[in-house]
């Protein structure tokens, strides 16, 4: 059987073609990561492009011509005159962007300290397992404001606005990295004891060597597991902090910008600007969150 | 026979899985008189162990009885209703498992778990269930048990614990006590202490005691009868002097064999070749013809059923089809 | 046991320490504490005397000491942006954080126990389904969205409970509190459910995948050989074995849902620390920033002992004292 055969056979697969929740979710998921990777080509308006904006077009409730400038917008205007429609998907790009972002930052910095931690033990191993002990006790929402309040406080505020994004990526990232470190640090102790590695060492194969090709394979599953994971809650971070206004920048709205401009105009009746987003989030953060539970429990051979 | 303790008949346990039935247990019978000790003996995989489950009601899902009957004194027990069966668990048949480490809970005190079962079981103070449980310790070999009642579980040793655990399986009466290797968790000093607990406790009591292990030498020691199971089949049962001493079933022989003896002298041990099949791989005909040196054509089609051959002795083996196989046996060697 | 208790002691005092170097760091290195006190127009030489006046010149160790000194005794300066002193601030504003977290930490533990125990029980029945699904939802939604979903429907559309602020507010010897009246009681039912769903998915989850795993112990399977009841092998027995861990966690849940107040308060404009938190990011308000650390760290730090202390009571296992001195 060639190999895509058997892929196609093993108990993983099995599981995904068996279960309708995770066929579900993963459409809903690449339809929107789709439709936001092609944003600029199939919004049409370009809502982070300011000039572009006209404020006569705020507040036109979706499908219904506006009565100043006799535009029509699928799914209504903000405040400030923008497509919704659009927003969402160049706010979902932004948003995926981060999310994407911060997860490799997480990953690769805590498989990085992982196996650092678990391949030299002693000191070096302690010290950052308290560290990340003391991390994990802190709510990640409460990291991620205080390294970007810091962020903030030395970077001059003209510079802010170009910054942000990757402001955000750091501060979602930091505040993630312990778990694959865990995994990781974990996998790494359990090998370097094993034989096959002690003797590897003896003949004098690089450390590094061994690593990659013995350690890191055997974590992929539960690290795979923990990036879906990660990938969703660092989307629904990113939303909050940029619901709580320090995340993106006014300018260039993400989803969490949307539904706070929309949570103001609640009472007002427009209440287009708070729903279309609202959903789009929802069923973002909920796709990828099924697809991650789903992997849990078919990687997991004791739930069987 | 009605003066069965236990009676199996035709028991079958299936267990569905995404990719088909697999039967674990497949047409077992035996049966199991008052106060006596049956052994049940087999690789790891064979189904020993979900023969016990089975017969106390405590197959996991998605393993289920598939066919085939169970009697206690007479009355199905495999039909019963979720709580009819659970008053006869601990009161009619008792179980002991194997770790004596993870069978014990470990927030509670052995003295709350003993009075626990006692008075689950029987309508008395607790008091007198106390008290009841303190002179179980004491007879089990526990020292100083009326104050080591009140200890926890990881205050005993291996062995300790063990004796505890047989306490709490034997507290409320039972008539047949299933006992699913109670001493390969053990130290090898300690194991034969259990097995002869076991079998004293249970003769005082007049309970039948179904052993199952994978050690021959235990059985030797311990049982009067002995079952043997091979892939979720019976192989061959009977008394145990005569299965150990004359094996017919190619496979116990190949057991018998394969054990180092200090009283016989053997040039090497004999290990049969192959692995027992697995459940979605059994042959057809006889489940151990691919190892059998004495296979002939008939063990390839037809499923051996267990033959008589004498007192409370069956082999399910063609060889020994007297009618059928006498010619064929001379001709195939 | 004594022993133990200082030690963790010990410990709690070390890990404050080092969080008070991280918001001393903060205080000091953040943003231009000069910058933000005085105008524009003042002189170099002008900063020059502030800056030695504050100790800004001094030795880091030095400054390092008279902050902590001034944290113990609940000195934090002035913030910032609202030229208040901070403790005063945070003060004002902690009970109506705590009422918020309270109320919704018992909720949430109430009803994450109760689900979670009946999901594991029950395992395939339908209502197990609906309510494994619904927790899914729980835990990908945010919790802001969650928050503002429940403005609209229960305070725009149905108008039947108010969408922000504290409602009227009764004083108890010195602790408002808004339990009291009608409009404090109906002010606290969206932000306590908006604060506490996620931490109710997560204990309902944990409660049921710690249930499920002591369920397939072999004590569980010997209870059950011993013909136990049901009641007794489920409650009895399994139940408080997983009470055990799930202790411990919800307790250090109890730490984060103060922090995640900062979002519940910001949708519900909650006059609690959390919102003064928020703020005081946005505007580099790094007095502020820094006694909320120091405040959050502490609370963690008393609820991790706690809680330690409170695991070390329950489970048998961890009292080795008693044990050595038997046999």
């Amino acid at each position: 059987m060639n190999r895509f055969a058997r892929m196609w056979d093993s108990d993983i697969a099995w599981s995904f073609r068996h279960s309708p929740v995770a066929i579900v979710a993963t459409v809903v998921a690449l339809i929107i990561i789709l439709a936001a990777v092609l944003a600029p080509w199939i919004a049409p308006y370009n809502p982070f492009d300011s000039r572009s904006l006209n404020l006569m077009d705020g507040f036109t409730p979706p499908n219904v011509p506006n009565q100043f400038t006799g535009n029509t917008y699928l799914m209504g205007t903000d405040n400030q005159g923008r497509d919704i429609f659009s927003t969402i998907l160049y706010g979902a790009r932004i948003s995926l962007f981060v999310g994407f972002a911060a997860v490799v930052f997480a990953m690769v910095l805590g498989i990085g300290l992982g196996l650092l931690a678990g391949w030299r033990g002693g000191w070096v191993d302690s010290l950052l397992m308290r560290i990340a002990d003391v991390q994990l006790s802190f709510p990640s929402i409460l990291i991620a404001l205080l390294i970007f309040g810091v962020a903030r406080g030395f970077i001059p505020p003209s510079m802010r606005e170009e910054v942000a994004i990757w402001v955000l990526i750091v501060s979602i990232g930091l505040s993630d990295w312990v778990q694959y470190a865990r995994v990781v640090r974990g996998a790494a102790m359990v090998e370097k004891s094993k034989e096959y590695v002690q003797a590897a060492r003896v003949i004098g194969v690089h450390p590094a060597r061994i690593v990659l090709r013995h350690i890191l394979p055997n974590v992929m599953g539960p690290v795979l597991v923990i990036a879906t994971i990660g990938l969703a809650l660092a989307i629904i971070a990113e939303a909050t902090l940029s619901f709580l206004g320090v995340g993106v920048p006014p300018t260039q709205p993400s989803l969490g910008t949307l539904i706070r401009i929309g949570q103001q105009y609640l009472f007002s009746g427009e209440w287009w600007i708070l729903l279309f987003p609202s959903i789009a989030l929802l069923l973002l953060a909920l796709s990828v969150n099924l697809l991650g539970d789903w992997l849990r429990d078919a990687l997991n051979p004791r739930l069987r | 026979m009605t003066d069965a303790l236990l009676s199996v008949r035709n028991l079958r346990v299936e267990f569905p899985t995404r990719r088909g039935v697999l039967t674990a247990i497949d047409d077992v019978s035996f049966d199991i008189m008052p106060g006596e000790v049956l052994g049940v003996v087999g690789e790891s995989g064979a189904g020993k162990s979900l023969t016990g489950a089975a017969i106390i009601g405590l197959l996991e899902p998605p393993g289920r009885i598939a066919g085939g009957e169970i009697l206690l004194k007479g009355q199905r027990i495999d039909n019963l209703g979720a709580e009819a069966m659970r008053r006869i668990r601990g009161k009619r048949i008792g179980m002991v498992f194997q770790d004596p480490l993870t069978s014990l809970n470990p927030i509670y005190t052995v003295a709350q778990q003993l009075i626990e079962t006692i008075r689950t079981h029987a309508d008395i103070s607790e008091g007198e269930a106390r008290k009841r449980a303190v002179a179980l310790l004491d007879r089990v070999g526990i020292p100083a048990a009326a104050r080591r009642i009140d200890d926890y579980p990881h205050h005993f040793s291996g062995g300790m614990r063990q004796r505890v655990v047989i306490a709490l399986a034997l507290c409320a009466e039972p008539e047949l006590v299933i006992a699913d290797e109670p001493t390969t968790a053990l130290d090898v000093s300690v194991q034969s202490q259990i097995i002869d607990l076991i079998k004293e406790i249970c003769a005082e009591r007049g309970a039948a005691v179904m052993l199952i292990t994978h050690d021959m030498g235990v059985i030797a020691e311990t049982a009067d009868r002995v079952a043997v199971l091979y892939s979720g089949r019976l192989a061959e049962i009977g008394p145990v002097t005569q299965v150990i001493t004359a094996p017919e079933h190619p496979y116990t022989v190949g057991l018998m064999g394969s054990i180092p003896t200090l009283t016989q002298d053997h040039a090497r041990l004999v290990a049969i070749p192959g692995a027992m099949p697995r459940l979605n791989a059994i042959p057809q005909g006889c489940a151990f013809n691919p190892r059998c040196e004495r296979a002939f054509d008939r063990c390839f089609t037809e499923r051996p059923e267990p033959l008589p051959r004498g007192d409370r002795r069956r082999v399910a083996c063609w060889l020994y089809d007297e009618v059928a196989t006498a010619g064929q046996e001379k001709a195939h060697v | 046991m004594l022993a133990y208790i200082i030690r963790r002691i010990a410990q709690s005092v070390l890990v404050m320490l080092v969080v008070a170097l991280v918001s001393f760091a903060l205080f000091r290195f953040v943003g231009d504490p000069i910058n933000s006190m005085v105008g524009q127009e003042a002189t170099i030489a002008d900063r020059e005397l502030l800056r030695d006046q504050l100790g800004l010149n001094d030795p880091f160790l030095s400054q390092f000491a008279t902050f902590v000194v001034r944290a113990a005794q609940g000195n934090f300066g002035i913030s910032y942006r609202l030229q208040q002193p901070v403790m005063e601030l945070i003060l004002s504003r902690l009970p109506a954080t705590l009422e918020l977290a309270l109320v919704s930490g018992i909720l949430a533990f109430v009803f994450g126990v109760g689900f979670g125990v009946y999901t594991a029980l029950r395992r395939n029945g339908w209502l197990s389904n609906t309510i494994m699904t619904v927790s899914l939802i729980g835990v990908s939604l945010p919790t802001f969205l969650i928050g503002v979903l429940l403005i609209w429907i229960f305070a725009v559309e149905l108008q039947w409970l108010p969408s922000f602020g504290r409602g009227d507010v009764v004083n108890v010897g010195g602790w408002p509190t808004g339990l009291l009246t009608p409009s404090g009681r109906a002010s606290l039912v969206l932000p306590a459910i908006t604060l506490g769903l996620y931490q109710m998915t997560l204990i309902m989850r944990l409660v049921r995948a710690e249930m499920l795993e002591v369920l397939r112990t072999d004590y569980i399977k010997f209870a059950r050989a011993r013909g136990l009841s049901n009641r007794a092998v489920n409650f009895g027995h399994a139940l408080k074995n997983t009470m055990v861990p799930v202790i411990t966690i919800t307790g250090l849940q109890l730490g984060s849902i103060i922090a995640f107040a900062i979002i519940t308060e910001t949708v519900f404009q909650w006059p609690g620390v959390g919102a003064l938190f928020i703020n005081s990011v946005r505007f580099v308000d790094v007095p502020v920033m820094a006694a909320y650390l120091m405040l959050i760290a502490l609370v963690f730090v008393i609820i991790n002992l706690i809680v330690d202390l409170l695991y070390y009571a329950v489970d048998p296992r961890l009292r080795v004292d008693r044990a050595a001195t038997r046999h």
